[in-house]
């Protein structure tokens, strides 16, 4: 006897959310760890035979990310230069069985303050799609994330989609991520950013830093100060007092909140400089 | 929302499987409990460690996060259907390169490997290891596995087996590999006889608590399940690894000493039992204040354990001349403390077995280092006597010294003997590494003088290792620190004094090593430090202070076969290269016009061990038994445990050669405490050498009962051809016909057993004496590069120069060498195991396929006059050297001194930020 439901609509997928208390599953990366039984507790409500949620597509208002979409295909998707940096975090999402199994909609769903894919979609400006027998909303990414291990998600809703407007696939982005080891690593800190430059200024600047405060973070101060300013210069504007207030690093076993915020300086420039477009860089 | 449930229907290896599961059921548990292909391993059940790694659909996944409903209707590849799939080249390329030490990775290497070689069938190996880099190995360090991913689409002609006499420095790929590699290798957990009862324990989620059950009958009842408490222990519930010190219950009475610590077991039907919640078990728990730093500890805190009041377990001191008037005489003194943390072995199987009983007999089948320790330690716990318990290792997926020590054997047999029921039982991950135990945490203060022209003249070391609640290994860790603490140099005024403190943290026990890596790192250091305050190159220091034959050791033991100068020479041309390249990187980082505090650093550090193998001052006999069939097979009663070591491969070439037979006439019996005499235990660095002597004294016994029988002298060959031994020499050749002897025991008709004890001689009250009998050396050179904002570390490179006497299988002493250096770098960068907070593989980290540099082994063979054929011992030695040989890299990178363990990014910036003043 099971409590295991999979769908293959979403219509049907949103009746059983609004029927009881269920928890929607995808990739399961997250679930199977936070138990150490040989079987998910149910009431579960597996996801991944619903075909509608799969697939990256450039549609009339932006790029959307279906919520199955696995970082596997983040990472081969073709996407504009905009979106290195969401395709290089992929990359560094767990291990390639992680990202093969792992999805964009449950990553942004269990909210994890060290979640690599969330300062890419930041800078993105992501919405996320959630939909539920009552209807269809939209919350920007900032509003979604309330919390360490905490969203909007209402209990009868599923995260559908994350859209990224059509205004900010503009420019270049860029990830950069600090562990204590090469593969499999929970970040330190990382960083993702994203640079539109015109006539060899900045146009406008995304930056956002994650494991560093209880959600990643923007950092409006520093992208203000980036406006206007030579491209090349992107990284020597970088100063502690613009990254510092967005940001409330933690100690824990990874690094102490001296270091994080330290670090977090130097990642940002590091991501600025990756970027800036080739020639500006050089 | 509950169904009955229906039949799911995938594709396995090729073959249609309906299978009548949960559909949120882990894959990998219906792999291998349902259709039987225990190939696929479980390590974490988490993702962390990727030995679960199946294809499905061709892409890796992890079968332990993987619901069955989502394996159905697609195609699954495990390691049992490589074969078909067209990998066997792939297992023959791991065999060939040693790619697969205790094996328990070998099936998600393997499965990662092939999903990378379908798409990309000539990697690259940075292509190779990105593809690895989510299966964790604790055994080879990578870079076997590496080549032999990228070499796999190689097709060598088969190797010629040595000629008879000739194993013994053959590279021969390790004779118990093909099940490694086929997925058949039977683990602790993969065994699962039907009918046998699932085993669980409830554990203490506190360090320190006293607790009382509440209604168990009931509770039992309830659930159908049986519950055993320590009140069910028929014998005495006090275990340990040295009988005088055993003071560790099987299962806790009325106060828990650690977190994790049982205080109860539920056995029961599997399906039961697994779903069990064991939070809701009755019993309540009264927290304590827990103990766990040994300062406070020694400074009257509260006493851990009420048997040694004080919290002190034991203390270890050698003292030799008056190493005070030397510092105070000397032209320079260096001083250090240095702090280490609990490091856990993570290896990549979970402590796992089956008990039963066959008839009178408790049969105890688990991974293991010690099958003889378990059957003494189990037997006493349950009040048998030995007799009426046997141990069956199963393999053994990693030990490092943790699997010396009991820990499930007492429990499962408890249940089987209760039950008369088999009873299984498979500690997941987190009770694995909060019950099991670590690497001591060392807290140690040293000084070292130096005269003028840089000999020293004097060292004083104290050092305060952190042994847990219990007292497992720790009186080893006290004596053979202080032994060691020098490091393989003439130190000719010296005192090393320690103490093992209890705490209510992790058990100190044994790991690779027993305290002589943390005690290495503070006298490297030290090393440094002088030569720099002299101007004396690093590496010069050291060959100028090493110890040579003839030169009392710091016991006042006088050795013959010191390797440690062979070894530092070996090192001179590759450390003038790399000092030259890292000047010229650094010059050229520099000139880069970076902001001060910017950029990458390179830098060179070098570092040596010495290693006594076998127990300090203490017998430790291996028994070897070997034998004759009347078919003409050599039968080799191993009772050694390889656990991925090559004990299996490297005494069969002993016995061997020893005999003057061809190795492929051997088979392996045991180890089994049924079958095999004892060997002892897989430990402090001892089968090469004493199990191999008594190989090799056994070998030696059956060649003269045969040279006897036809009246030949020494020199004459022997060979066995159509069921007869034929020996010939200058006279002519006489045969025996095998058929025609007389049976001469354990199916054999001719037969010969011999014991090897090595000679030692106790250490007085300052340590004076002769611990060892043979010694190993090795001198490691490390080259990194820090990241000097980030702080930083990639290593790039390490160079590694090891005397090992004689080389009995160099392919596989390079894996012993590569595998040490991996757990080194780990406990140099990246290892910190903190109780409560690090009990899985995500928090606690090893290093992954990416964190390996290139690795140089430099064999060199200074013969011991003990050793067998010259032979020292390896396993441990590796480990030594290589945490402290990064860590003088990265000062000499970055001016980083650091003394805190590991060097994680935060700490070695700190030490970066002051070393700049």
């Amino acid at each position: 006897m099971t409590d295991y439901l999979r769908p293959r609509t979403l219509d049907e997928a949103l009746r059983l959310a609004a029927a009881g208390r269920v928890v929607p599953a995808a990739g399961c990366t997250d679930l199977f760890p936070a138990t150490q039984a040989p079987a998910l507790a149910g009431p579960i409500l597996d996801l991944t035979g619903i075909e509608a949620l799969r697939g990256i597509a450039r549609g009339p208002g932006g790029w959307r990310i279906g919520a199955l979409a696995t970082w596997t295909e983040v990472a081969r998707a073709a996407l504009p230069p905009a979106f290195d940096g969401l395709r290089a975090a992929a990359r560094e999402v767990g291990s390639v069985q992680i990202q093969n199994a792992g999805t964009v909609g449950g990553n942004l769903c269990n909210a994890s303050p060290a979640a690599d894919g969330v300062p890419c979609l930041l800078t993105l400006e992501a919405e996320v799609e959630l939909a539920s027998v009552r209807g269809t909303r939209r919350l920007p990414l900032p509003a979604f994330l309330t919390g360490p291990r905490q969203t909007a998600r209402a209990a009868d809703e599923l995260l559908t989609a994350v859209v990224v407007p059509a205004a900010a696939g503009a420019g270049q982005g860029a990830f950069v991520k600090l562990g204590a080891r090469r593969y499999l690593v929970i970040s330190i800190a990382m960083v993702a950013a994203r640079l539109e430059v015109a006539d060899g200024r900045i146009a406008r600047a995304a930056v956002a830093v994650g494991a560093c405060s209880a959600v990643a973070a923007r950092l409006p101060a520093l992208e203000a100060a980036l406006a206007g300013a030579p491209a090349g210069e992107a990284a020597d504007r970088v100063v502690p007092d613009l990254v510092a207030p967005a940001l409330a690093p933690i100690s824990d076993v990874r690094a102490d909140a001296a270091y994080r915020a330290e670090a977090a300086v130097e990642l940002v420039r590091r991501a600025l400089v990756r970027a800036l477009p080739r020639q500006e860089a050089a | 929302m509950t169904a009955p449930l229906s039949p799911l229907s995938l594709g396995v290896n090729g073959r249609r499987v309906e299978v009548l599961a949960a559909p949120g059921r882990r894959l990998s548990e219906v792999l291998r409990a349902d259709l039987g292909l225990t190939g696929t391993k479980v390590g974490c059940d988490a993702g962390d460690c990727g030995a679960c790694t199946v294809l499905i659909d061709g892409a890796p996944r992890c079968a332990c996060l993987t619901p069955l409903a989502q394996a159905a209707g697609r195609e699954v590849l495990t390691v049992e259907g490589l074969d078909a799939a067209g990998f066997a080249p792939l297992k023959a390329a791991f065999l060939r390169h040693g790619a697969a030490q205790c094996g328990i990775c070998t099936p998600g290497m393997l499965m990662a490997a092939a999903a990378l070689l379908a798409t990309n069938p000539r990697p690259a190996p940075a292509e190779a290891e990105a593809a690895l880099g989510g299966v964790l190995c604790r055994c080879t360090g990578y870079r076997a596995i590496i080549a032999a991913v990228c070499d796999a689409h190689r097709r060598p002609l088969p190797g010629i087996p040595p000629a008879p006499g000739r194993a013994v420095g053959a590279r021969l790929e390790r004779l118990d590999g093909r099940p490694k590699v086929d997925g058949t290798e039977s683990f602790g957990a993969d065994l699962i006889p039907e009918g046998a009862l699932l085993v669980r324990a409830v554990r203490s989620p506190h360090h320190a608590a006293r607790f009382a059950f509440g209604d168990l009958a009931g509770w039992a009842a309830r659930h159908g399940v049986r519950v055993f408490t320590a009140a069910d222990i028929p014998g005495r519930n006090a275990f340990g690894t040295i009988p005088a010190f055993a003071d560790q219950p099987a299962l806790a009475e009325r106060e828990v000493r650690l977190r994790g610590e049982a205080v109860a077991l539920v056995a029961g039907e599997p399906a039961v039992v697994e779903a069990l919640d064991l939070a809701a078990f009755p019993v309540t728990w009264e927290p304590l204040e827990p103990v766990l730093d040994p300062a406070p500890a020694l400074a009257g805190g509260r006493t851990v354990l009420p048997l040694r009041p004080g919290n002190v377990l034991t203390r270890g001191r050698v003292a030799r001349g008056d190493p005070e008037a030397a510092l105070a005489a000397a032209a320079r003194v260096a001083e250090v403390e240095v702090v280490t943390s609990f490091v856990e072995h993570a290896y990549i199987e979970p402590e796992a077995g089956v008990a039963w009983m066959e008839g009178e007999t408790l049969v105890i089948r688990a991974c293991t280092q010690a099958p003889v320790m378990d059957r003494e330690e189990t037997a006493k716990v349950l009040g048998l006597p030995e007799a009426r318990v046997r141990i069956i290792p199963s393999a053994t997926g990693g030990g490092f010294g943790s699997k010396l020590d009991l820990s499930l054997q007492p429990l499962i047999g408890l249940v089987a003997l209760k039950t008369g029921r088999p009873a299984r039982m498979v500690y997941t991950r987190a009770e694995s590494m909060a019950s099991t135990t670590k690497r001591h945490p060392a807290r140690m203060r040293a000084r070292i003088g130096a005269d003028a022209g840089g000999r020293i003249t004097g060292m004083l070391f104290e050092g305060v290792f952190d042994t847990g609640p219990y007292a497992s290994w720790g009186p080893t860790v006290a004596t053979r620190v202080p032994v060691h603490a020098s490091g393989p140099y003439a130190v000719p005024a010296y005192r090393a004094e320690t103490v093992a403190v209890h705490t209510n943290g992790a058990i100190g026990g044994a790991f690779r090593g027993f305290g002589v890596p943390q005690a290495a790192v503070v006298q490297e250091t030290l090393f440094d430090d002088l030569a720099l305050a002299l101007g004396i190159d690093r590496l010069e220091f050291r060959r100028r202070n090493a110890l040579r034959d003839g030169v009392p050791t710091v016991c006042g033991q006088v050795l013959r076969g010191v390797g440690i100068g062979a070894c530092l020479d070996a090192l001179v041309p590759h450390w003038r290269r790399a000092l030259a390249e890292a000047e010229r990187f650094n010059a050229q980082a520099q000139a880069q016009a970076q902001a001060p505090g910017q950029g990458l650093r390179r830098g060179v550090g070098v570092a040596s061990c010495w290693y006594g193998c076998g127990n300090t001052a203490l017998p430790n006999p291996s028994t070897i038994r070997l034998g004759i069939t009347r078919e003409g097979r050599i039968r080799l009663h191993q009772g050694a445990t390889d656990i991925g070591q090559g004990a299996n491969t490297v005494i069969a070439q002993i016995a061997a050669d020893a005999l003057g037979l061809p190795i492929s006439r051997i088979d392996l019996v045991g180890p089994d405490t049924a079958l095999t005499p004892d060997c002892g235990k897989t430990s402090a660095s001892r089968q090469t050498f004493i199990t191999g002597k008594a190989a090799m004294l056994a070998g030696q016994a059956l060649r003269r009962q045969i040279l006897a029988l036809t009246n030949r002298g020494e020199a004459a060959r022997i060979e066995l051809e159509d069921g007869c031994l034929v020996v010939s020499d200058g006279q002519g050749a006489a045969r025996i016909r095998l058929a025609a002897l007389p049976e001469a025991g354990h199916g054999c008709v001719l037969l010969a057993e011999e014991t090897y004890d090595p000679p030692t001689e106790p250490l007085d009250a300052d340590g004076q004496g002769a611990p060892y009998a043979v010694y190993g050396w090795g001198a490691q050179m490390a080259e990194v590069e820090v990241d000097l904002a980030l702080g930083t570390v990639r290593v790039l490179r390490i160079t590694a120069a090891h005397d090992v006497g004689r080389a009995v299988n160099p392919l596989l002493a390079e894996g012993q060498i590569e595998g040490g250096i991996a757990q080194g770098l780990g406990m140099a960068l990246m290892e910190e195991f903190l109780p409560g907070r690090t009990e899985n593989l995500h928090d606690y980290l090893i290093p992954t396929a990416g964190d390996i540099p290139e690795i140089r082994p430099i064999l060199l063979e200074v013969p011991d006059p003990e050793g067998p054929m010259g032979a020292k011992g390896l396993g441990e030695h590796v480990l030594i050297p290589t945490a402290p040989a990064i860590l003088n890299a990265i000062r000499h990178a970055s001016g980083a001194r650091i003394t805190r363990l590991p060097a994680l990014p935060h700490r070695v910036r700190a030490a970066i930020r002051e070393a700049a003043g």
